[in-house]
């Protein structure tokens, strides 16, 4: 894993002051949307061999919730947005 | 070849020539009645209980790389049966007793080393719920004792005990827990399947999974086309991505979980100790070096090695507990991929697919539960019906709120 995560708020950082939630594909079901959907939701999360979009949260900086695009495979981390930027939350 | 030490007393006199390969290399046969994907501890150990116990010997065990190159050889040796809960607590006891029988039973040394461990607590808080575990313990058969600070001082004198923060109080002693040489189960068992006609084929990746009419009939590997009657998934860190191969979703996520073993020194540590404050846990191997670990590094991965970061941290726990530890010079550390569930317990169940079975969700604690998992998985592939120490371990127990979650932290695969 990299050792530094750029943030973009502010700037490269050491990976330590993030908490790491995971996988940022999961969407919240509505309160109705049954046990299935809530099942899903809370349990099952794509673990991909490669390529992954994961919530990081800057914990120990901004405090801001960040999409870390990253290779499980190589530690290479592609891409890091906020969590608010457009077509990165659900 | 039965070993004994007149085996070795008497190919010594033969110069050492007599000595076979412990197992054969075999071309895959074209089907098997049981393929098990993962040449593990676990997929290992299934394959002998099957082949020893349920008497189904037309059994391949498929392994990606060579036998003993995951994380059966890539743990810190430590087997225990020290659980509070009731899912957990006797499939753990009946793996520490088959642990006690091994040697005898699979004729191999592999080194089983009942020298206690110790988990030390450094509150009142902390000594309350040892002893809430320790009593749960003794409630199912399984031995504990709870050590005040005087006794731990007689046998660990180098503990620092009045560390400021996090003093030591005492510990919940398991004298039966210890170690065993990992290699040795991996061969152990590899050696007990092959006798019995079970077939170990190494270097063979599995590419897809074959099916028709909504059954598993084979699997496509990168030694070609294997067909089976019934398929068994053993795969560890790599689970989610054999479970792919069927559109199966797991409650699973892959970590990284590194372990650390010290240049050689002196007989220094006797038991298994872990730090309560922290997570770090030592024991001394027999050439000397101390085998110690800590927490996963807590983010996704396949790469079997980890960060920097996290070896700081385990030195941190390490020199907290024994501050000797300070001038210890590392001599290796590694990684390996753990198959992390959503509440920290393992899944050894049947699946949606008629005959495709699971065993996954170890997270770092599968080597201990190596004999356990063989016997309950062969159970469960050879009888269709699950091994009574076992039944709590379903799949759907997610979706039912039937968590076994020891640590009590939710669905946060990172925090068990």
């Amino acid at each position: 894993m990299a050792s530094l995560i750029a943030c973009p708020h502010c700037g490269p950082r050491p990976k330590e002051e993030f908490t790491v939630k995971g996988d940022a594909a999961i969407v919240r079901p509505a309160p109705d949307a049954g046990e299935d959907a809530w099942y899903a939701y809370v349990y099952l999360r794509d673990n991909p061999r490669g390529r992954h979009k994961e919530y990081w949260h800057h914990t120990s900086g901004c405090r801001r919730w960040l999409v870390v695009e990253r290779d499980t495979m190589t530690h290479i981390v592609y891409a890091i947005t906020d969590a608010s930027a457009p077509g990165e939350t659900a | 070849m039965r070993y004994s030490a007149f085996s070795v007393f008497l190919n010594a006199l033969r110069g050492n020539k007599g000595w076979r390969p412990a197992w054969r290399s075999p071309v895959p046969k074209n089907h098997y009645d049981v393929v098990i994907i993962g040449g593990g501890g676990h997929g290992l150990a299934t394959a002998y209980y099957l082949a020893k116990e349920f008497g189904v010997t037309n059994v391949a065990v498929l392994e990606k790389g060579y036998i003993g190159s995951g994380n059966v050889g890539r743990n810190t040796t430590i087997i225990r049966s020290n659980y509070l809960l009731q899912g957990n607590n006797p499939f753990y006891e009946l793996s520490m007793k088959l642990w006690e029988g091994l040697e005898q039973d699979f004729n191999f040394n592999a080194m089983v080393s009942q020298r206690g461990v110790l988990n030390l607590y450094h509150s009142d808080a902390q000594r309350d719920a040892y002893t809430r575990r320790g009593n749960a313990m003794r409630l199912h058969g399984v031995d504990a004792d709870l050590l005040d600070r005087n006794a731990v001082r007689q046998m660990l004198p180098f503990l620092d005990f009045d560390n400021a923060r996090f003093p030591i109080q005492g510990a919940l002693m398991q004298k039966r827990g210890g170690t065993v040489r990992h290699d040795a189960v991996a061969w152990g068992y590899a050696r007990g399947a092959d006798m019995r006609g079970v077939d170990i084929i190494q270097n063979c990746e599995v590419t897809g999974i074959r099916r028709e009419n909504g059954r598993v009939v084979g699997v496509e590997t990168s030694q070609g086309f294997i067909g089976c009657g019934k398929l068994a998934l053993a795969a560890a860190g790599n689970s989610t991505t054999v479970a792919d191969m069927v559109d199966m979703k797991l409650p699973i996520e892959s970590h990284v979980l590194q372990a650390f073993v010290s240049e050689g020194l002196k007989p220094f540590i006797d038991n298994v100790v872990t730090f309560g404050a922290g997570h770090f846990y030592v024991s001394q191997s027999d050439k000397g070096g101390l085998v110690f670990g800590g927490d996963i590094d807590g983010y996704n991965s396949y790469a079997q090695r980890g960060n920097l970061a996290t070896v700081e941290h385990v030195a941190e726990a390490g020199v907290a507990m024994i501050p000797a530890l300070s001038r210890v010079r590392v001599l290796r550390s590694w990684g390996g991929v753990m198959d992390m569930s959503m509440d920290g317990s393992p899944i050894i169940d049947r699946t949606h697919i008629d005959n495709l079975y699971l065993n996954a969700g170890w997270c770092y604690g599968g080597f201990k539960a190596t004999p356990a998992s063989g016997f309950c998985y062969a159970h469960l592939i050879a009888r269709n019906e699950p091994h009574e120490t076992g039944r709590a371990f379903r799949l759907d127990r997610f979706a039912r709120g039937r968590m076994i979650d020891e640590k009590g932290v939710g669905s946060q695969p990172n925090l068990h």
